[in-house]
């Protein structure tokens, strides 16, 4: 940090409108693949380090990588997804920089010619403050490539000394590269959340941050609005939750303007975000890191994705978030809300389909999961699945409260029960004698006596204060213990209140 | 034609982190530079319509199955570190944070 002045502290009044920022994101995912990238050694991010190793990912001389088909056919698969064109020739290619993490002094990457190139993502636009969102935006993909993972440094040891475990060295890492469309923190934050829900369908990655295998990266610059020509830029990275990289954009944006305002230069550099104290730190970066003297690898050969591998990838792939928002909302009649709710994650979407296909109809099963269901499975520490309570019971229990055979009070009530024991909800609603009540001739007696106890009331709903007919109702619903059908205690509290 | 400058020489030199004395400096100013020449002699021929060539193989498409194979003793893997706590590649602290 520079110069006096707190960068957070803008004016409010001219500031805001003197400058736009330009923001690209590159995001590095690691592909959920069995084996590594080039060789059989597991990808298991918990073994102890250096345990899942060999000649090829320690960086060996004269061993030879095999490309992993998965790792090719997950990584077009996202390509799809992004709305990518693939390509149909795509190569490795040799990086070459000196750095501890990496054996060979150079990465098998992929330069010229990417797997996928020119996709575009559509993004709902929200903040970490407020979900909903506040407008859609276009954020074109300039290319997603495949390359390997490096080794992962230990700077916690003993001795002064910096580890190396190679456990991470090789593991297939998918580089998503947009072009520099985001504007603010809020759609940087929001392509984060998208891109993640799309990969996380997709079942490629586990996109788990604190683990590293997703890993984001900001590259900022401001300029006059209206400008064509961009402005230097700096790389912000070392973030560790989507939160945080919302932050760090914030503070880098605030940072650049007010070195700009002071009738400074940005200095392009990479920088990093620091959490505990909320501010972006110079690096010092690597010597020449930006000549990387990219060249063919020659022990790999060429990528062919055909049209016929392209479609059977294609056809591999599940319903994309997107698509399967729009149809919750147009084929179930769900809102909007509630069809975006339902489809966050591919797990509780195929549990509201799950639901609705064992008879359920699908507003009163959006409803129970998204609130009630959602409220005991949290205190459970569970997601909603079928593990946690069987959709055919969920489905069930809707069933009874549709039929009339228990009220919505008494399913509610029920509902930590058959999350806790798995049984069936019509063996239990048989066995606790939970079932309404909706003969008239055994809840008259009550309805009369809620009449008698309650004479103010009573006589409020004959002189036409209907408002007062829900106290009575209630007063009934609580004497059956929740059992009596609200709709008939309203018929006979009507009979009994007009037939006198 | 561009020339091979000594700052070329070196700053190449520095990217391969190699250290050149003053006589292997101008001995490959003076190679560098002819092989460059000859690169220039390439460049005279018409290739208008010859498809570049990317790779030197002519063979495409080889991959492995996504299945694992056993991996070193960790005693093997690290027998050959200069420095090892048996766990770790130990190198000198690394001061730049990832």
């Amino acid at each position: 940090m520079t110069g006096a002045a707190d960068p957070m502290q803008g004016d409010g009044n001219t500031v805001s409108t003197e400058f736009e920022a330009v923001i690209g994101m590159e995001v590095h995912v690691e592909l959920n693949t069995r084996s590594k990238v080039f060789c059989g050694c597991s990808t298991n991010f918990h073994a102890p380090p250096n345990t899942n190793v060999c000649p090829v990912c320690l960086g060996m001389p004269g061993v030879l990588p095999v490309l992993n088909r998965r790792a090719v056919e997950r990584s077009v698969a996202a390509g799809i997804a992004l709305g990518c064109t693939i390509s149909r020739w795509s190569k490795m290619d040799r990086k070459n920089y000196f750095y501890p993490d990496l054996a060979k002094n150079y990465q098998i990457s992929q330069y010229d010619l990417p797997l996928s190139h020119d996709g575009v993502l559509e993004v709902d636009v929200v903040s970490p403050g407020s979900q909903t969102p506040s407008a859609s935006k276009r954020i074109r993909i300039r290319r997603a490539h495949l390359e390997e993972d490096t080794a992962r440094n230990t700077h916690a040891l003993p001795g002064g000394c910096s580890g190396v475990d190679f456990n991470r060295s090789g593991v297939p890492l998918l580089e998503i590269v947009t072009e520099p469309d985001i504007q603010n923190a809020d759609e940087a934050y929001s392509y984060l959340i998208s891109l993640r829900q799309l990969l996380l369908y997709l079942g490629i990655s586990d996109c788990n941050m604190e683990e590293g295998s997703l890993r984001a990266e900001a590259n900022i610059s401001l300029r006059r609005p209206g400008a064509t020509e961009l402005g230097v830029k700096t790389e912000v990275k070392n973030v560790a939750s989507f939160t945080g990289a919302y932050r760090a954009i914030e503070y880098e944006i605030a940072r650049q303007r007010q070195v700009l305002l002071d009738g400074g230069t940005v200095v392009q550099e990479t920088r990093g975000w620091d959490a505990d104290r909320g501010v972006t730190v110079a690096q010092r970066t690597k010597e020449s890191a930006h000549d990387y003297r990219y060249f063919p690898e020659p022990d790999l050969v060429p990528i062919v994705v055909d049209a016929a591998w392209e479609t059977e990838i294609r056809s591999g792939l599940p319903e994309l978030p997107k698509a399967r928002r729009e149809r919750f909302a147009t084929a179930l009649g769900l809102s909007s809300y509630d069809a975006t709710v339902l489809t966050a994650t591919r797990a509780i979407a195929d549990y509201f389909e799950a639901v609705v296909a064992a008879g359920a109809p699908a507003k009163p099963a959006a409803n129970w999961i998204m609130g009630d269901l959602q409220a005991v499975l949290s205190e459970r520490d569970l997601e909603p699945s079928d593990a946690a309570l069987p959709a055919a019971h969920l489905a069930a229990m809707i069933t009874l409260i549709e039929t009339g055979k228990i009220s919505g009070k008494i399913a509610k009530d029920l509902l930590p029960e058959l999350v806790d024991t798995k049984r069936p909800p019509e063996a239990l609603v048989e066995e606790k004698g939970l079932a309404q009540i909706s003969d008239a001739g055994a809840l008259r007696e009550l309805v009369r006596k809620a009449v008698a106890d309650n004479p103010g009331p009573a006589q409020d709903v004959r002189n036409g204060k209907t408002k007062a007919v829900g106290f009575l109702v209630g007063q009934v619903m609580k004497a059956s213990k929740g059992k009596a059908n609200p709709k008939v205690i309203n018929e006979l509290l009507q009979e009994e209140l007009t037939s006198e | 034609m561009k020339e091979i400058a000594r700052s070329d020489v070196e700053y190449v030199a520095a990217l391969a982190q190699l250290k050149l004395d003053d006589a292997a400096a101008d001995r490959l100013v003076g190679e560098l530079g002819e092989i460059l020449a000859y690169m220039d002699l390439l460049n005279e021929l018409d290739t208008e319509g010859v498809e570049p060539m990317m790779h030197a193989l002519e063979v495409t498409n080889v991959y492995r199955d996504d299945v694992t194979a056993p991996s070193l003793p960790r005693e093997a893997a690290l027998q050959n570190a200069p420095r090892t706590d048996g766990a770790y590649f130990l190198v000198p602290r690394i001061l730049d944070q990832e």
